[in-house]
C-alpha cells in the first residue's frame, strides 16, 4: 500500500513537472528579439523544445536535492549511515538510456530543423588568384546554391561593412525586400568575420579566400543591426550595419535612388580612430588602422570570388 | 552544524608539523608530491587573483553602454589575458595540483613516479605565468585576440617589434604545455604502477578515475595545441604563411587544430571536479557512491567521447552542412555519460543522512549549478539554435557555469575538505559557510544575466554596446564586485586557520579513502606501512566493510 502511494506520488511530480516545463518552453518565445525571417521562426521552435526538455531536467535534479536538503538532515553528531545501498543495476540502465533517448530525439530535431533552414555556408574552396579555377569546382560541388530571388554582395574588413546589389549600387547600409529569398555572397579582406543579425538567429563567419554564402528569407519589415559576431580587432564594438526589410516596392525604389545619391554613412571606427573617446585608463596600444572611405570603394573591383 | 569541535578531536600536544617546521620548503625545489601539490594550488591561486581582478576591470567596463573605463586596445588586452590566465594559469594548473597531492595518497603509494620530472613541471610554470603577466609593459601591450588567438588576427602585431604581446603569449602558453604534458606523463605512468597491493582499478576512488581520464586527454590532445602555436609563432616572427589567408594559408586548420585541444579542455577542467564531488558528496550524506562503476566509467567515457566534438566550437565557420550534422550528434552524446555522473550524484544524496558542512555546500552547489551547465551545453550543440546564439553571451553564460560555477565551486569544496589532512588543523566553519554563500549568490548574479543577453544578440569581447542590453549588465557586473569580495573571507579563513585553527586529526570528516589513514599532514612517505587494500572504495553503509576504524568518540553514538 505504502509502496503504492509512493508510485502514486512521484507519478504526481513527474506530471506536474512536465506541465511546468512544457510551460517554461512557451516561455521561451519571449526571450528573444522579433522573429524577422521564416529561419527564425523555426530556430525559435528548436529552442523552444529544447528549453522545455532543458528545464524538465533542471527541475527534477535540483527539486530532488532540494527536498534532500530540507528532509534528509543528519542529527547533529549522527554519523552513523544514510541508506546501504550501493547501486541498482536496472535503475542505471534506466539512466544510461533515457539521455541517450532524449539526445537522439533532440540531434533528430536539429537535423530536421537545420533541413529546412537550407542556409548553404561555406561551399568549396576558391583560389584567390586563380578565378579560372572556379567553375569546375562549382560544377563538381553538389552544394549548389538554391534558387534565390535576389544575390546581394557582401564585403567586410576591419571595420566596415558594404553591400553591392544587382544594379552595382554599393551602400553600407544592407536592404533587404520581405518575403523573397535572398543570397548573400560574403567576402571579407583582412581578417575572419563573422555575420550576424539577432533577430534573423542566423550567423556566419566569413573566411577570406572562401566561397561563403548565407541564404535568409526576412518576413517582417523593419530595421535591424547586422553586427560582427567574431572578434576582429580594436573597433570591433563598433562594426555594426543597419540592415531594412522593407516591401519590394520600398527596395527597387531604393535601388534606383540609391544609384544617384552618395554613400553618407559614416564609419565609426575611422572617427574613433582619428578621435579617440575619453577614458579612465589609456593604454595607447598599437592598433591597425580602419581602412579609410576610398578604399571601400575601391575594394569591389579587386575582389575576384 | 554537526561537528561539535569545542572537544579537541585529536591529542593538542600533537608534535609540531612539518608545515611550521620549515614552510620554507614550499619556496624549494622539492621532489615532495605533496609539498609539489600545494605549491601548485597556492601559486594558481594567486594567478586566480589577478584573473579575477582583470575580470572586474572588464565588468567596470561593461556597466555602462559606452566605452569609457579603458581604451579599447586595452580592454582587448584584458579578457584575452583573463581567458588565458583563467584557464591556463588557474584551473588546469590547480587541478595538476590537487591531483598531486591527492592521486599518490589515494592510491596508497609513496610518491608519484618520476619525483624529479613533477618538480621540473611545476618550476616551469612561475616564469611562464611572469612572462605572460610581464607583456602589459611592453610599449604595446599584452596580446589582444581573445585566449583562442585566432590567425590573422593574432599575426597583426605592431610592425618592427619583434617582441610583442602576441609572441609573449604563445612562449608562455608552449612553456605551460610542455609542462603539463611532463605532468601527465608522470600521472598515468603512476596510476598504472605505482597502486597498492589489493587496489585494483575498480577499487580506484572516482577521482582517481577521473585524474587518469584527464591526464589522458593532455596526452593524447595537448600536442596538437602546441604544435600549432609554434607554427602560429613562425608565422607571426619568421615569415611563414601556415595561416594566413590571403598567401594561401588557411586560417581554418588552425581552429581544428585548437579546437582539437581546447574542446577536450573543458574536460581536462571539468574531470577533476565531478572526480571532488564523488568524493565529497558520500562523505557528508553517509552513503556509498551510488553505481559507483558507471561513475567510474563514465568518467573515461567523457573523456572518449569529448575528443571528437572539437568542430562544435566551429559551427558557423567555414564548415560545410554534413560535418555540422556529424558533430551535432556526437557533441551531445557526451550528455550520455555526463547524465550519469548527475545521476548518481542525485542519487547519492537521495535517502541520506546530510552534513551540510562547507565542502558539501560547494559540492552540492556546484553539481546543481552543472545541470544549467550542462542543459546548455546540449543546446548549443544543436547547430540551429547555435547559428544564433554563436559568439555572444550566451556563450560566455554557459561556460562560466561550467567554469566558475562548477569547476571553481568544487575547487573550493575540495579546498576545504581536504584543509585538515594537508594542514593538519580544521578551517572555521562560519567564515566557510560565508564565502559560500556570497559565492553561491555573486556567481549567479554575474553570470546568469549573460544568458539572456546572449539570446537577445550581444555579442562577446564587446567594449561597447547597445543601450537596450544595460539592465542585465550592470546586475553581471555587480554580482561581478560581489564574487570579488566573496574571495575576502576565503583568504582570512585559510591564513588564520592554518597558523590558528584546531588540531584537525587524521580524518575529522570520518570518510573513507587510504588519505585518511595517515596522519595529518601525512609524513614524507605517506604511510608508515604501505597499506593493503581489501574493500571496495566508498563504504559508507557498512560499517564492516569500513577500511577505517571509526574514532572513540565516534563510537559513543552508536
Ligand atoms: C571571477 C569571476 C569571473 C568573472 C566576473 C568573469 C567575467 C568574464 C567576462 C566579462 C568575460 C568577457 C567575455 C567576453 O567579452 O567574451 C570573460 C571571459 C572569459 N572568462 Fe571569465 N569571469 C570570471 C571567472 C572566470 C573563470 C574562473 C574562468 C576559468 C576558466 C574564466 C574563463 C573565461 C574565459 C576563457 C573567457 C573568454 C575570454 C575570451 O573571450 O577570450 N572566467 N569572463
Ligand atoms: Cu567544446
Amino acid at each position: 500500500m505504502l509502496r503504492f502511494l509512493e508510485y502514486l506520488l512521484i507519478a504526481g511530480c513527474i506530471a506536474v513537472l512536465l506541465v511546468v516545463s512544457h510551460w517554461i518552453g512557451h516561455l521561451a518565445y519571449f526571450w528573444m528579439p522579433p522573429e524577422a525571417t521564416e529561419e527564425a521562426q523555426k530556430v525559435d521552435s528548436l529552442f523552444s523544445f529544447l528549453t522545455s526538455i532543458g528545464a524538465f531536467i533542471i527541475l527534477g535534479l535540483v527539486g530532488m536535492m532540494v527536498y534532500s536538503v530540507i528532509f534528509f538532515r543528519a542529527a547533529k553528531n549522527d554519523y552513523s549511515e544514510g541508506h546501504p545501498s550501493r547501486g541498482d543495476f536496472k535503475l542505471e540502465i534506466l539512466w544510461t538510456a533515457t539521455p541517450t533517448i532524449l539526445v537522439l530525439w533532440i540531434a533528430w530535431q536539429g537535423l530536421n530543423i537545420y533541413q529546412q533552414l537550407d542556409v548553404l555556408g561555406l561551399r568549396q574552396i576558391v583560389h584567390l588568384h586563380t578565378p579560372l579555377e572556379e567553375p569546375a569546382y562549382a560544377a563538381a560541388s553538389d552544394d549548389k546554391p538554391k534558387p534565390a530571388a535576389e544575390t546581394v554582395e557582401v564585403f567586410v574588413k576591419q571595420w566596415d561593412w558594404t553591400f553591392r546589389y544587382p544594379n552595382n549600387v554599393t551602400s553600407h547600409e544592407l536592404h533587404l525586400p520581405v518575403n523573397l529569398r535572398t543570397r548573400l555572397n560574403m567576402h571579407a579582406q583582412d581578417v575572419l568575420h563573422s555575420f550576424y543579425v539577432p533577430e534573423f538567429r542566423l550567423q556566419q563567419y566569413i573566411v577570406p579566400g572562401r566561397n561563403i554564402d548565407l541564404v535568409v528569407t526576412p518576413i517582417r519589415t523593419g530595421e535591424y543591426k547586422l553586427k560582427d559576431a567574431l572578434f576582429s580587432g580594436t573597433y570591433f564594438a563598433l562594426m555594426d550595419a543597419n540592415v531594412r526589410v522593407e516591401s519590394l516596392e520600398q527596395y527597387n525604389q531604393w535601388l534606383s535612388t540609391a544609384e544617384h545619391e552618395p554613400n553618407t554613412i559614416k564609419n565609426q571606427a575611422v572617427a574613433e580612430y582619428t578621435q579617440p573617446p575619453k577614458t579612465l585608463f589609456k593604454s595607447n596600444w598599437y592598433t591597425v588602422a580602419p581602412a579609410q572611405e576610398a578604399i571601400a570603394n575601391e575594394r569591389k573591383v579587386m575582389n575576384d570570388t | 552544524m554537526t561537528h561539535d569541535f569545542s572537544e579537541p578531536l585529536a591529542e593538542d600536544i600533537e608534535p609540531e608539523t612539518e608545515l611550521e617546521n620549515n614552510w620554507r620548503q614550499y619556496l624549494s625545489f622539492s621532489t615532495d608530491h605533496k609539498v609539489i601539490g600545494v605549491q601548485y594550488m597556492v601559486m594558481t591561486f594567486i594567478f586566480f587573483l589577478i584573473g579575477g581582478l582583470l575580470a572586474m576591470l572588464i565588468r567596470a567596463e561593461l556597466i555602462t553602454p559606452a566605452s569609457n573605463v579603458v581604451d579599447r586596445p586595452l580592454y582587448n588586452g584584458l579578457f584575452t589575458l583573463h581567458g588565458t590566465i583563467m584557464i591556463f594559469l588557474w584551473i588546469i594548473p590547480f587541478n595538476a595540483g590537487i591531483s598531486n597531492y591527492l592521486v599518490p595518497l589515494m592510491i596508497g603509494a609513496r610518491d608519484m613516479a618520476f619525483p624529479l620530472l613533477n618538480a621540473i613541471s611545476f618550476w616551469i610554470l612561475p616564469p611562464s605565468g611572469i612572462l605572460l603577466l610581464s607583456s602589459f609593459l611592453l610599449p604595446n601591450g599584452t596580446a589582444q585576440s581573445g585566449w583562442w588567438s585566432y590567425p590573422p588576427i593574432s599575426l597583426q602585431v605592431p610592425p618592427g617589434q619583434p617582441i610583442n604581446g602576441e609572441f609573449i603569449w604563445i612562449v608562455s602558453i608552449v612553456l605551460i604545455g610542455i609542462s603539463s604534458i611532463m605532468g601527465a606523463v608522470n600521472f598515468v605512468t603512476t596510476i598504472f604502477w605505482m597502486r597498492a597491493p589489493g587496489m585494483t582499478f575498480f577499487r580506484m576512488p572516482v577521482f582517481v578515475w577521473s585524474a587518469l581520464s584527464a591526464q589522458l586527454l593532455q596526452l593524447i590532445n595537448l600536442p596538437a595545441l602546441t604544435g600549432a602555436l609554434i607554427l602560429l609563432l613562425f608565422d607571426l616572427s619568421f615569415g611563414t604563411q601556415f595561416f594566413k589567408p590571403t598567401e594561401n594559408g588557411d586560417p581554418i586548420i588552425y581552429q581544428h587544430l585548437f579546437w582539437f585541444y581546447s574542446h577536450p579542455a573543458v574536460y581536462i577542467m571539468a574531470l577533476p571536479a565531478f572526480g571532488i564531488f564523488a568524493e565529497v558528496l558520500p562523505a557528508f550524506a553517509r552513503n556509498p557512491l551510488f553505481g559507483y562503476r558507471s561513475l567510474a566509467v563514465a568518467s573515461l567515457g567523457i573523456a572518449v567521447v569529448s575528443i571528437f566534438v572539437w568542430v562544435h566550437h566551429m559551427f558557423t565557420s567555414a564548415t560545410p552542412g554534413w560535418m555540422r550534422m556529424l558533430f551535432m550528434v556526437t557533441s551531445m552524446l557526451v550528455a550520455v555519460p555526463t547524465g550519469v555522473k548527475a545521476f548518481g550524484w542525485t542519487a547519492t544524496i537521495w535517502k541520506s543522512k546530510l552534513h551540510l558542512e562547507t565542502p558539501m555546500l560547494f559540492a552540492m552547489g556546484g553539481a546543481a549549478m552543472f545541470l544549467l551547465g550542462g542543459v546548455t551545453g546540449v543546446m548549443l550543440a544543436a547547430v540551429p539554435f547555435d547559428l544564433h546564439v554563436h559568439n555572444t553571451y550566451f556563450i560566455v553564460g554557459h561556460f562560466h557555469y561550467i567554469v566558475f560555477n562548477t569547476i571553481t565551486m568544487a575547487i573550493f569544496a575540495a579546498i576545504y575538505f581536504w584543509f585538515p589532512k594537508i594542514t593538519g588543523r580544521m578551517y572555521a566553519e562560519g567564515w566557510g559557510k560565508l564565502h559560500f554563500w556570497l559565492t553561491f549568490i555573486g556567481a549567479n548574479l554575474t553570470f546568469f544575466p549573460m544568458l539572456p543577453l546572449g539570446l537577445q544578440g550581444m555579442v562577446r569581447r564587446i567594449s561597447s554596446y547597445e543601450p537596450r542590453y544595460q539592465g542585465w549588465n550592470v546586475i553581471a557586473s555587480l554580482g561581478g564586485f560581489l564574487l570579488g569580495v566573496s574571495i575576502l573571507p576565503f583568504i582570512a579563513n585559510m591564513v588564520g586557520s592554518l597558523l590558528h585553527g584546531q588540531r584537525a586529526g587524521n580524518n575529522p570528516w570520518l570518510a573513507t579513502g587510504l588519505e585518511w589513514t595517515t596522519t595529518s599532514p601525512p609524513p614524507r612517505d605517506n604511510f608508515e606501512v604501505i597499506p593493503v587494500v581489501r574493500r571496495p572504495p566508498y563504504d559508507y553503509g557498512d560499517p564492516k566493510y569500513s577500511v577505517i576504524e571509526p574514532p572513540d568518540y565516534h563510537q559513543a553514538e552508536h
